[in-house]
């Protein structure tokens, strides 16, 4: 594809990356993660490892993580599978970097659900921010990308920053939680509206016994 | 109206849909869940299986497969020696859905317990739930349940005291619809790209590690343990016939309170938006159309849908589908054109690029899309994207190349006018009419 990123494998990728191994308690991880497949079957562990990995490289790099070419071959290798499967697997999922990210990834979502709900205006403020769509600014903190449902609709619309979600967004709502993130501090995920996660907007319709106590309903059964 | 009465808060089956309580073991306990799992299984694998038959539940993941049904093609010995594997589709993508997603984190429990007693009564040895990537808050409270679970004794040798050996493993995607269609998702989770099989053989035949596989919805398996307590008859007396039980509605767009909430199946569109979301934003005069069923269903314009039931059959009937009940409400002030198109570019995007109709196809209706949008295109071109999309529908392995020509050819069928109007102004003219071919 012609929008696919440049993959870097040039020698200084190879000189960083060329011996990257598990940490002590990655290595334990992975070594559970194998187990969850049929023996034999380890190739299924593929994606991950990969996450795993582009996790460790997030760790020594302070940022979200990508997966440089000497790294797919290492998960490639520990299990036994040809480098060109591995490497088919981090090309085609979305969710693998194949070029370097900030330390916030931020992922709006624009598919039609959001869209409809203003994602225009939650990119508005990643521009007004000097975000740029499929880059990283200059300070090394945020790289943007515009991604496809998130499945968050009736929260729309939405980003996902990292690992959390930050729901019923407004430009200044997103504005204010990339100026809290760029300040070091640390914004509530979730709705950022009043609002109980997919509840409507100022108290349930249905369940409201559920707000004050975990409701048995069973006395209820007929 | 429908007739249909609102469903009552005790006929509920995700009661902390919203999360206020503990997802954990003890707050689901306290609901009902795991309550002595091993009585449902001692009624034996076939009567299972009868009694979700008996229920009508039809899956929850779009295509409305009756549930017991789908589980009674699974072998019931194996003649050699592979076993047979229940593969749970979380992995909800499906622009619109978001109600796998309040299953997964609020409560996980109804979908471990139903895991184990599906997988008991299609003789599985276990289970594997196939969560997409981007749930990443929710994976960590799926695979705490599952902790929960084994350390309880209620999943592992002995599963719930019932006798049974079963396992229930977590798979996390990485990003791509594609991996929603069930042998895609095989292939993803054995480890590869997810690019969908030709069918046969089926799943129930050689699916995952070529095993005899079931892949079923989230909801479609939570459900099942309220089911085999409530019984059939309960589960059924809900909605129209062959539309039967409860379902997670997710209502997104321009109402007044988007929200998921779970309601009777067949209740009207227009109850359903006014009891739960608000109604619609600017009113009733205002509502434009609606997708009923995700993005993958042709829109409804608002004259058609207001009172129209909504579930499979009644939105058949309307040229539509319920699908997953992912609603999205478009009142007048959508762009409409925009708003399809922008779900052609996810099609686009979401292509696993194994059949050239679909990889070929999707690029190139978006691309038609975008100057229909705009208006800088010849009247002419409608008919010849109509004419695309029923090229690249049928003719693909998997149903992604259908999903991307129905929402263009329900936007041509009903907002033909709209299109033509922006070809129009953009000409700076009048209508022009069309030379006779």
């Amino acid at each position: 594809m012609a929008d696919a990123p440049q993959i870097p494998d040039e020698a200084e990728t190879r000189a960083r990356w060329g011996a990257f191994a598990w940490t002590k308690e990655n290595a334990a991880k992975a070594k559970e993660i194998i187990g969850r497949y049929p023996a034999g079957r380890q190739q299924s562990a593929v994606m991950p490892l990969l996450d795993l990995a582009q996790r460790q490289v997030g760790v020594e790099t302070n940022t979200q993580g990508w997966l440089p070419v000497p790294v797919i071959e290492f998960v490639a290798a520990e299990l036994g599978m040809p480098y060109m499967r591995a490497y088919e697997v981090a090309t085609f999922y979305t969710m693998y970097n194949l070029a370097p990210v900030g330390r916030f990834h931020v992922q709006v979502c624009g598919t039609t659900p959001c869209m409809l709900r203003g994602s225009d205006d939650v990119l508005d403020a990643c521009y007004k921010h000097g975000l740029k769509k499929g880059a990283t600014t200059a300070d090394g903190l945020f790289t943007l990308t515009e991604v496809e449902c998130l499945g968050v609709c009736a929260n729309a619309p939405m980003v996902q920053i990292n690992d959390d979600n930050y729901e019923d967004l407004t430009f200044d709502s997103m504005a204010a939680i990339l100026d809290t993130l760029a300040k070091g501090g640390t914004p509530k995920p979730g709705p950022q509206i009043d609002r109980q996660t997919s509840a409507p907007e100022g108290g349930p319709t249905t369940l409201k016994a559920m707000i004050k106590e975990n409701h048995d309903y069973r006395g209820e059964w007929a | 109206m429908t007739g249909i009465t609102p469903l009552a808060d005790k006929d509920r089956i995700f009661t902390n849909v919203y999360g206020y309580q503990d997802w954990g073991l003890k707050g689901a306990m306290k609901r009902g869940d795991w309550d002595n799992t091993k009585a449902l299984m001692a009624r034996g694998q076939d009567a299972i299986i009868e009694e979700i038959k008996a229920s009508g539940l039809r899956g929850r993941g779009g295509a409305g497969f009756p549930t017991g049904m789908k589980w009674s093609f699974m072998p019931k010995e194996s003649k050699d020696g592979r076993p047979s594997f229940l593969l749970i589709n979380a992995d909800e993508s499906e622009p619109g859905s978001c109600k796998d997603r309040e299953i997964l984190r609020h409560d996980p429990h109804k979908l471990i317990e139903g895991a184990l007693i599906a997988g008991y009564a299609m003789r599985a040895r276990a289970a594997y739930i196939y969560i997409r990537g981007e749930f990443i808050r929710e994976a960590e409270n799926l695979f705490a349940a599952v902790a929960q679970a084994y350390d309880k004794g209620l999943l592992g040798k002995n599963a719930a005291g019932s006798g049974y050996d079963f396992d229930v493993f977590v798979h996390r995607g990485a990003g791509a619809y594609i991996c929603g269609e069930e042998t895609a998702q095989i292939e993803s989770l054995e480890g590869k790209k997810g690019q969908p099989r030709l069918k046969p053989p089926f799943p129930a035949g050689a699916g995952l590690y070529g095993c005899p596989t079931t892949v079923n919805n989230v909801e479609s398996i939570a459900v099942v343990p309220t089911i085999l307590r409530r019984g059939a008859a309960w589960f059924s007396s809900f909605g129209r016939e062959n539309n039967k039980g409860t379902k997670l509605f997710q209502i997104s767009g321009h109402v007044n309170k988007p929200c998921v909430v779970e309601e009777t199946m067949g209740l009207s569109f227009r109850e359903l938006i006014d009891i739960h979301a608000g109604g619609i934003r600017g009113g009733w005069n205002n509502l434009l159309a609606v997708i009923p069923g995700g993005s993958s269903v042709p829109l409804v314009p608002a004259a058609q849908i207001m009172d129209a039931p909504m579930d499979f059959d009644g939105l058949r009937e309307l040229g539509s589908g319920l699908g997953t009940a992912a609603v999205i409400v478009m009142d007048k002030s959508t762009d409409i054109v925009r708003a399809i198109s922008r779900i052609s570019y996810f099609y686009k995007h979401e292509s696993c690029g194994q059949c050239t109709p679909c990889r070929e196809g999707t690029g190139w209706m978006w691309r038609v899309m975008e100057r229909l949008r705009t208006g800088d295109a010849d009247l002419s071109e409608i008919d010849v994207l109509q004419e695309v999309t029923k090229q690249v529908e049928g003719h693909t392995i998997c149903a992604l190349g259908d999903a991307a020509a129905w929402p263009i050819q329900g936007l041509i069928r009903h907002f033909r006018p709209e299109i033509e109007r922006r070809i129009n102004e953009k000409r700076g003219h009048a209508p022009i009419m069309q030379a006779a071919e």
